[in-house]
């Protein structure tokens, strides 16, 4: 029923766009000047069809439920139920009323579903017709001021204008609104665990809490050395260090060299072939980290005579550094190529070979861009999950040998999370306040990055 | 004395051919001017002469460009060492995005010609001063170069060239992107140069090639249609074409 008065408000909105065109010919063809395009009108009538009706439409989805709600529990009003028991009862009478209700019916509760179900059709047929009694008014009221030739470009761009409008607000709301809630499970958190504790805490052990029986008195002191954030604060810039460390040089030079050395026709295969690297999923990288490098490593380090964890921080890092790959090339190859010609012309003209000209002219002028580039690769190899719940382990050791297993912020909320949770347990909570660090380092690096890119764009436009 | 002499240069890029036959000696120690409307070659020439076409890929250059009696276009030319005795300044003043002491220790340094600090600040001085900028300069060395307004940019650029004491300086259009006070005082410079580098300029501006140069060359249509000294080419060119250039009929 809804979807049949959902797609009836469309179709009438686009009947509308063409009787307003429709009209505005009508009057071009009595020799009046129009005030604006044919369509304009069109455009007018639709959105006032469409619209008032969305309008009432969405604020009756929303608050019906809510006033048939309060129409069923006044019956039961004055009777000393709590308001958890009136919610149940509340429940029951609508699963009664679906059919789907298995326990034993009581006469109320039978009453009150009848009395649902009656609500719920008057509800459904005046919505019906109020919606249609918007759309009439709402129409007649535009189709009166198209027929007198009023202004319809102006509300028309004003609408548009709106509807741009909403769009990006939803998108940062939506930014906020991923914030707030971090925000306040990471408060709840340090409720309990002092901030001290997971700033500077050298142990990191959740496992402790699972263990927990959620039914007892919450007592804080057994989380002391539990939530100690440092071991994987390190891991996590650990593993980002060596991912930048394959990634950095790698993804430098081949951006050089797109950028300066490769003639036109390898370019253009080898820049959508390294492109390929950036489209390959994580996981995909994660199991090639986990099977494939990390094996590998420790069947070479085993010939050598070293000890290597099968998941090691190198292949994590290692791996990670290769999906990073493109994003440095990428980037640096387009910051140098926008380095202007004139510059490259100076530098041979007196006399500098290539290699020279990039060295001392190209690279020192791009480098503002470069950064940036870097800056985004290590904000994404902190932020990177898959490859290193996969290859690196979940154990949070502190240790800065790179054979051994380590653990990263994203891992350890995966850990966490995974699997039954309480809502209110410092275990769930301490995955929030492990978003929140990770939100403020990358958030930092991200603004940074973008910051030192700006800079140098006004250098040059 | 003969400084550089093409011989039957031809250019092409791509398919298309940009220079024919070009046939053009210049005396050394003299202003040689290049005229001519847009796109008739006049700046393929110029750069044909410290082989900067090199850069660009699809650009072919034939023929025989002899300077010192070595042919340029010979195999075995050092283009390093070419660009070194050959400098250039070109149309927009291009200061690299280092400091003004850098951008003339550049060339310098690259050659190798400096061993000590001291010998680089001389040269770097020296330059300037030559270029009519130390006065302005000679407190803000260690600033960079794009701070500079355009004339003294321009004037930056004379000056990194000359840095490495190239015996030839080959500019491009030079003041094109200048005002008419800048303009004049890199015209005075151009003067100042002569008498240590042959200098060969491409202007877009009638009077400036009147005013500047001992020697003209009219290119049209990718040919060297006259050239001379620059008073028989504007008070009475041989070729109707250079005489309605000239007398501003088309271009």
């Amino acid at each position: 029923m809804n979807l049949v008065l959902f797609i009836f408000i469309v179709l009438l909105g686009f009947t509308s766009y063409y009787f307003g065109r429709k009209k505005a010919y009508t009057i071009q063809s009595t020799n009046k000047r129009l005030t604006a395009l044919p369509q304009f009108y069109g455009y007018y009538l639709a959105i006032w069809c469409a619209i008032p009706a969305f309008i009432i439409y969405s604020l009756w989805a929303i608050f019906e439920p809510t006033i048939v709600k309060l129409l069923i529990l006044s019956d039961y009003a004055n009777q000393g139920y709590l308001d958890d028991e009136l919610n149940l009862i509340y429940e029951k009478t609508k699963a009664l009323s679906r059919g789907q209700f298995t326990g034993e019916v009581t006469s109320f509760i039978q009453t009150s579903s009848e009395k649902y179900l009656n609500l719920r059709s008057i509800a459904q047929s005046s919505k019906v017709v109020i919606v249609l009694c918007i759309i009439i008014a709402s129409v007649a009221y535009a189709y009166k001021r198209i027929s007198s030739n009023n202004r319809t470009r102006e509300p028309v761009e004003k609408f548009f204008n709106a509807v741009l409008f909403t769009a990006s607000l939803a998108a940062i709301l939506t930014t906020v609104g991923i914030v707030f809630s971090l925000i306040f499970q990471t408060i709840d958190f340090f409720k309990v665990i002092p901030l001290f504790d997971f700033v500077f805490g050298t142990h990191w052990y959740p496992a402790k809490a699972f263990v927990r029986d959620s039914s007892e008195a919450l007592d804080p002191t057994m989380y002391s050395d539990t939530f100690g954030a440092v071991p994987i604060f390190a891991g996590t810039f650990f593993i980002a260090f060596i991912a930048m460390c394959v990634a950095i040089p790698i993804g430098l030079m081949s951006g050089i060299y797109l950028a300066e050395y490769a003639s036109y026709k390898v370019r253009q295969y080898a820049k959508p072939l390294i492109e390929i690297l950036a489209g390959i999923p994580t996981v995909v990288y994660g199991f090639f980290a986990a099977l494939t490098v990390g094996p590998f490593l420790k069947d070479i380090g085993t010939a050598m005579g070293l000890e290597v964890s099968a998941e090691s921080a190198l292949a994590a890092g290692g791996v990670m550094g290769i999906m990073i790959i493109p994003f440095i090339s990428s980037l640096s190859d387009d910051v140098i190529t926008s380095v202007p010609q004139s510059l490259r012309d100076g530098s041979y003209a007196m006399g500098a070979t290539k290699s020279e000209t990039i060295k001392k002219v190209i690279f020192p002028a791009a480098l503002p861009g470069i950064v940036g580039s870097i800056l985004l690769g290590v904000s994404r190899a902190i932020g990177e999950t898959m490859i290193v719940v996969m290859a690196s382990g979940l154990a949070a050791n502190l240790t800065l040998n790179p054979l051994e297993s380590t653990s990263t912020i994203t891992a350890q909320i995966v850990v966490i999370l995974i699997g039954d949770q309480a809502f209110g347990d410092p275990k769930t909570q301490a995955a929030f306040a492990l978003g929140m660090s990770l939100f403020i380092v990358t958030l930092c690096l991200n603004i940074v990055a973008l910051r030192v890119v700006k800079k140098y764009r006004e250098k040059y436009e | 004395m003969i400084k550089i002499s093409a011989k039957n240069v031809d250019v092409f890029y791509g398919k298309k051919q940009a220079l024919f036959n070009i046939n053009l000696d210049i005396e050394e120690n003299q202003v040689t001017a290049l005229i001519g409307p847009s796109g008739c070659g006049k700046s393929t020439f110029l750069r044909c002469l410290n082989r900067m076409n090199d850069v660009i890929d699809i650009c072919k250059v034939q023929g025989e460009i002899v300077i010192n009696d070595f042919n340029i276009n010979d195999k075995g030319c050092d283009v390093v060492r070419l660009r070194e005795k050959i400098g250039m300044v070109f149309q927009k003043p291009n200061p690299f995005p280092k400091t003004l002491y850098e951008n003339i220790s550049y060339g310098p340094s690259i050659h190798g010609m400096a061993q000590s600090k001291q010998e680089m600040d001389e040269i770097v001085e020296i330059s300037l001063k030559k270029a009519a900028l130390w006065e302005e300069v000679k407190d803000r060395l260690h600033e960079p170069g794009t701070g500079l307004s355009g004339g003294q940019q321009q004037r930056l650029c004379i000056a990194r060239a000359i840095s490495v004491q190239p015996e030839v300086i080959l500019m491009d259009e030079p003041c094109s992107a200048l005002d008419p006070i800048a303009t004049a005082q890199i015209e005075e410079l151009i003067d100042e140069l002569k008498k240590e580098h042959t200098i060969i300029i491409v202007t877009h501006s009638m009077a400036q090639a009147a005013r500047v140069s001992q020697r003209t060359g009219f290119f049209h249509l990718g040919e060297l249609i006259e050239h001379g000294l620059t008073d028989k080419i504007f008070k009475n060119p041989d070729n109707t074409k250079t005489q309605d250039y000239i007398t501003g009929r088309f271009g």
